[in-house]
């Protein structure tokens, strides 16, 4: 047991995975330099060149190379470097990665991990901060996972890696090194599809992924400062949902909060409060709330706290349902 | 020879202008499996216009360009094509059935029976080159001397994927074999409007792929060009781009009309420069060749399509829960409760 931020954690569990010879990591800078984020420093010094590749800065190539990997039987872990970079690879994607095993009924697979650090929260130029998940989890044949602490981080990573179908990895940039936790040195899994219970009053329950889990605990707290109590929720998988958690929280309090930072129309909590009435509805003591980031890009450093939901935001919603 | 002149041994007439790769008997069995694809070509084109097959893309004046080539691999390779590469696909062990059933849209026809390694068709264009470039690299990652051909069209070189191909194959100098069919055409655009590039084999050299251009019509210099290409590739030298200058007799797609955009006598052009007829030409005239042989052939093959058609149709047609069935390895719970409600039918 080592104390490791989430960067660290997701370093580890890609030091781990790549003992595997059939696992590979590629992407634009992770190998010499350790990728823009350092996520993957000293793993091509550990492993070599040919398991951490420096590839040309062209992110179609990357994943449908990867593709071609797959189908042949290795693990490519394959990284694209910022969120707003991933539309050039979306093609492969959509359209190959996804759905390979359903064109050949099972014949050939895609068992790849695609990491793709997003979100905004470091000020970062135009295309860094973009939090576009849903079109991930809205295209079939895709896995879709949001760690929002270390341990999760490792043990989900290792799950997707697992996993005989394509996942998208999605690494909150903003946690990167601001969570700290205690994880194992050993490998360990995390199972893709089930949420995490991390709060647990009768008040209001809070439901979100990813980096504003961080707002979704800060909140938690607050609200146990005026007096109410709150459940929280973290998805940890966004696709396929853990449907059955995710109702069960919301019955439990009969209010609920849905947090995400990506744009609000379309986006997650849309599908969460459409699930949550479908199967609760009467169980219900207020309309549910979302706080979201807003249907703008993302403003750019000076502007962007206007963007990112917020504790404030989010404990004034959660207060809202209960004056219902 | 420059690799950027036309390569050519077998001419129109029959006759060889350079030495033959192969003797008489391999190029009778070669020439057997192109009339095996022509009668193949020619009945679906038939059954599609009967309503029994979807939207079909001909490949008839290609079978060269495509045997040839495969004809070059072991088992072991993989072949990556696109739709109209059916020819390339059975000739590298993907069943008439298969491809049949594809058309009749019908999901299983991409199974391909194990040990075939022959992907799907890709229907997107240009995305499918770099899936080859990625499967030769995972052989030579693992030390392993497979080799990925991949097949597409003039039009595809315009894609931006092709570059990241042709790229990605040289800087990591992978076991790959680039077959671009030049057949003239994208749909309504001639070659002229994809690149103003004189050859599309040239472009290679900006990528450092060895470029080569060859006669698509000719098959004997398609499978002495393939053959290096897959030795090169093979030996660990590095990717290949082949041009095969070929022509697309028929329209793009049973849906399209292609006297909106060509004229019959540009075609003709073409006709007469026929890979199958040249191919007998020279096995005529080196007693390799009889009336009464190839017609066996044909119906041999028509017997064999026919079959295949009778398997495809035979078989029952998805129900309602089968559509979830390949989404995953395992289904996932949220696509367990859509399948079941799918089966009833809703609600």
């Amino acid at each position: 047991m080592s104390e490791r931020n989430l960067a660290q954690a997701v370093n580890h569990a890609l030091d781990l995975a790549l003992a595997d010879p059939d696992v590979v990591l590629l992407g634009e800078d992770v190998g010499s330099t350790g990728g823009v984020f350092r996520i993957s420093d000293g793993l091509q010094q550990r492993h070599g060149v040919d398991k951490v590749i420096d590839t040309p800065v062209a992110e179609s190539g990357i994943i449908g190379a990867a593709f071609g990997m797959a189908v042949a039987g290795m693990k490519p872990i394959a990284e694209i470097q910022f969120m707003g970079f991933s539309y050039p690879a979306y093609d492969q994607v959509v359209s190959h990665v996804s759905r390979i095993r359903n064109r050949s009924r099972h014949r050939f697979t895609c068992p790849m991990v695609i990491r793709i650090p997003y979100g905004a929260g470091i000020g970062a130029a135009e295309h860094h901060s973009e939090s576009a998940e849903i079109i991930y989890a809205h295209t079939p044949g895709l896995k879709v996972v949001v760690p929002s602490n270390p341990y999760d981080a490792k043990g989900l990573f290792l799950a997707a890696v697992a996993d005989p179908d394509p996942v998208i990895f999605l690494e909150p940039i903003r946690l990167y090194r601001a969570v700290k936790g205690e994880v194992p040195d050993e490998a360990y899994q995390v199972p893709l599809g089930v949420a995490d219970i991390v709060a647990d009053g009768d008040d209001v329950t809070l439901i979100g992924y990813g980096a504003m889990m961080r707002e979704i605990r800060r909140s938690v707290g607050v609200l146990a400062e005026h007096g109410v109590g709150a459940t929280a929720v973290d998805l940890r998988t966004i696709s396929p949902l853990d449907i059955e958690t995710i109702v069960e929280a919301a019955r439990h309090t009969g209010r609920a909060v849905v947090v995400h930072e990506a744009p609000r129309t379309g986006g997650l909590a849309g599908e969460i409060i459409a699930l949550i009435q479908e199967h609760a509805l009467y169980d219900l003591q207020a309309p549910i709330a979302r706080v979201t980031g807003w249907d703008t890009v993302v403003p750019l450093r000076r502007a962007e706290h206007h963007y990112v939901p917020t504790v404030d935001r989010i404990v004034a919603a959660a207060l809202k349902t209960l004056e219902a | 020879m420059s690799d950027l002149a036309l390569h050519r041994i077998l001419e129109p007439d029959g006759t060889l202008s350079g030495d033959s790769p192969l003797p008489v008997d391999r190029i009778a069995d070669l020439f057997r499996r192109m009339v095996a694809a022509r009668t193949y070509d020619r009945k679906a084109t038939a059954m599609q216009k009967q309503g029994r097959l979807a939207t079909y893309a001909p490949f008839q004046g290609q079978e060269a360009a495509q045997i040839g080539s495969t004809a070059a691999l072991e088992p072991r390779d993989w072949v990556v094509g696109s739709y109209r590469d059916a020819a390339a696909m059975w000739d590298h062990g993907y069943p008439w059935v298969n491809l049949i059933l594809g058309r009749t849209g019908d999901e299983r026809g991409g199974h391909a029976p194990e040990g075939v390694n022959v992907l799907p068709p890709s229907i997107t264009v240009g995305a499918h080159m770099i899936h080859a470039v990625g499967l030769g690299w995972a052989s030579k990652l693992r030390g392993e001397d497979a080799v990925a051909m991949t097949f597409f069209g003039d039009g595809a070189t315009s894609e931006g994927d092709f570059h990241e191909a042709m790229n990605f194959a040289g800087v990591f100098a992978t076991p790959t074999v680039f077959v671009c069919e030049n057949n003239g055409w994208a749909i309504s655009m001639p070659r002229e409007r994809q690149t103003a590039s004189e050859t599309i084999a040239q472009k290679g050299k900006a990528y450092g792929v060895k470029g080569v251009l060859v006669d698509g019509n000719d098959l004997l210099a398609v499978y002495d060009v393939a053959k290096r290409a897959v030795a090169r590739a093979r030996a660990g030298e590095g990717a290949t781009l082949i041009e095969a200058l070929t022509y697309r007799i028929g329209p793009h797609t049973t849906t399209d009309d292609d006297r909106r955009y060509r004229t019959e006598t540009v075609v003709e052009e073409w006709r007469v420069l026929d890979p199958l007829e040249r191919v007998r030409n020279y096995l005529r005239a080196n007693d390799g060749w009889s009336e009464e042989w190839e017609r066996g052939i044909e119906d041999t093959e028509s017997r064999a399509v026919e079959d295949a058609v009778i398997e495809a149709e035979t078989l029952t047609a998805f129900g309602p829960g089968e559509i979830f069935d390949a989404m995953f390895a395992e289904i996932t719970g949220p696509l367990a409760a859509q399948r079941e409600e799918s089966e009833r039918g809703g609600a």
